[in-house]
């Protein structure tokens, strides 16, 4: 007896009608965190929608401005990408630092966003470089998609399509990992972009944000000079047993200043 | 649910619950014991094996997902009297002890020297370390690992 059932949709609207007819179903895509959810107990869907063959979510595609990635694209197509690594060398970068070579093969952008783990890369990536992500039914501001722990504006059965980075003028990721899990204790995207200076934060709070504080010192100031000593508000960041919050605090302002370094 | 696909070369037709996991399915279906399990929690890559192309934690994969895939296992790389060079590279190095982590050690560095090549990078004791940040072994401190890789990779450059 199967746990659940398989479904293995070859369209977009095969995929959402599969979604819709089974309320306890949920979407597989790399199955990098879902499945080991599954085992552990901590998720019990009726059903899984596979969208492995759904080809329109896949891909890479660069214009003038914008980059855009196809949400079953895996972390190691967009750390090998040529073109993402000529448009946004930070975010291919990022993508290269996920977990480790078999999960980078397996696992998805759009998997990672839905999934909104508090310490997953991408997020800080969104954040920063002020994507958009596009959903089957609509288009998602950075701000407006990450809103709590593992928690986003994607409603439920709403499927992610592709996702959008702006091409910024320089960015660059730094990311102070987990040693065992390599999942971020804090990572920090800087970008200067046409709407001046973004800083995306992950692995620090219960899920990624924009720090102003740290956007206004780069903005008068470039350097990583400028982001010394800049105070952060850690009262709502998570403390576990890798790090407390103020030790994740004081991890923001050393990983923005580090990523400023590495913007060149 | 019916499974059709290709193992080390060879056609197989199973039939299998949804929720069986590719390793599974081959340790179970197909008798393939070489690759192991050792943390069923996506961890430790003892499970690592190639599918179309790039390695995978077969723990974490369905064997659903694998429809039409084309699977290596250690049992394809080569064979006692004809060892792969990766395999004939971790005899040679001393690079395993109770050889509970090494199927899977080798698959990841299989894949790792032909990722290196396509990225046209040259593997150093640095990026092999981080290329098999996957794969824990719990025996050889890793160090002789290293070796192993560094040289099978020579030996298949030199070859290719
Ligand atoms: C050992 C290990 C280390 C890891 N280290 C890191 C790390 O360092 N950094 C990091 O960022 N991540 C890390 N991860 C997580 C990894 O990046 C996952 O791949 C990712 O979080 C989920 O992507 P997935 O494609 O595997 O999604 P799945 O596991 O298949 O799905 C995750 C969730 O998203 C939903 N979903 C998937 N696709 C869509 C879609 N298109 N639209 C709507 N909902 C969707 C699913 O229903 C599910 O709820 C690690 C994972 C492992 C196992
Ligand atoms: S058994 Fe698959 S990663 Fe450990
Ligand atoms: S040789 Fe024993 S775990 Fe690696």
């Amino acid at each position: 007896m199967s746990r659940f059932d398989y479904h293995r949709p070859n369209s977009i609207d095969d995929a959402t009608r599969l979604r819709g007819q089974h309320e306890d179903s949920l979407f597989l895509a790399g199955g990098q965190t879902l499945l080991p959810t599954i085992k552990q107990g901590l998720a019990a869907p009726s059903d899984l929608i596979d969208l492995g063959r759904l080809d329109d979510l896949r891909g890479i595609n660069v214009s003038a401005e914008t980059l855009t990635i196809g949400a079953m694209t895996r972390h190691a197509e967009v750390a090998a990408s040529a073109e993402a690594r000529k448009a946004i060398p930070a975010l291919a970068h990022l993508a290269g630092l996920i977990g480790d070579p078999q999960v980078r093969n397996t696992g998805t952008l759009g998997g990672s966003l839905a999934n909104s783990d508090p310490a997953a890369d991408y997020p800080a990536a969104v954040i920063a470089l002020g994507a958009t992500i596009h959903t089957d039914k609509r288009s998602i501001a950075a701000e407006d998609y990450f809103l709590d722990l593992f928690e986003t504006a994607l409603e439920p059965g709403e499927l992610i399509v592709k996702v959008e980075f702006p091409i910024p003028k320089r960015a660059a990721y730094a990311k102070f990992p987990n040693p065992a899990s390599r999942y971020a204790i804090v990572g920090v995207m800087v970008a200067e972009t046409k709407d001046g200076i973004r800083v995306g934060v992950t692995g620090a709070g219960p899920c990624a944000f924009r720090c102003t504080p740290i956007e206004e010192a780069l903005a008068k100031d470039f350097s990583a000079e400028a982001v010394k000593g800049v105070a952060i508000d850690h009262s709502r960041f998570n403390s576990d047993l890798h790090a407390s919050a103020e030790y994740r605090g004081a991890l923001v302002g050393v990983m923005a200043g580090r990523a400023v370094s590495a913007t060149g | 649910m019916n499974v059709t696909l290709t193992v080390n070369g060879s056609h197989h037709a199973v039939d299998v619950p949804a929720d069986t996991l590719l390793v599974d399915l081959l340790r179970t279906e197909l008798g393939l014991t070489g690759t192991h399990v050792g943390c069923d929690t996506s961890q430790c890559g003892s499970c690592t094996v190639i599918k179309d192309g790039v390695s995978v934690k077969s723990c974490t994969v369905l064997a659903a997902q694998a429809e039409g895939a084309s699977i290596t296992t250690i049992e394809g790389l080569g064979s006692a009297d004809d060892l792969h060079p990766m395999q004939a590279a971790f005899r040679e190095c001393h690079a395993l002890q109770c050889g509970f982590c090494t199927p899977g050690m080798i698959m990841a560095a299989v894949d790792l020297v032909r990722s290196a090549k396509a990225n046209g990078a040259a593997l150093d004791e640095r990026s092999v370390r981080e290329g098999l940040e996957g794969n824990f072994c719990r025996c050889t401190g890793y160090h002789n690992i290293v070796r192993a890789v560094l040289s099978a990779a020579a030996q298949m450059e030199a070859t290719s």
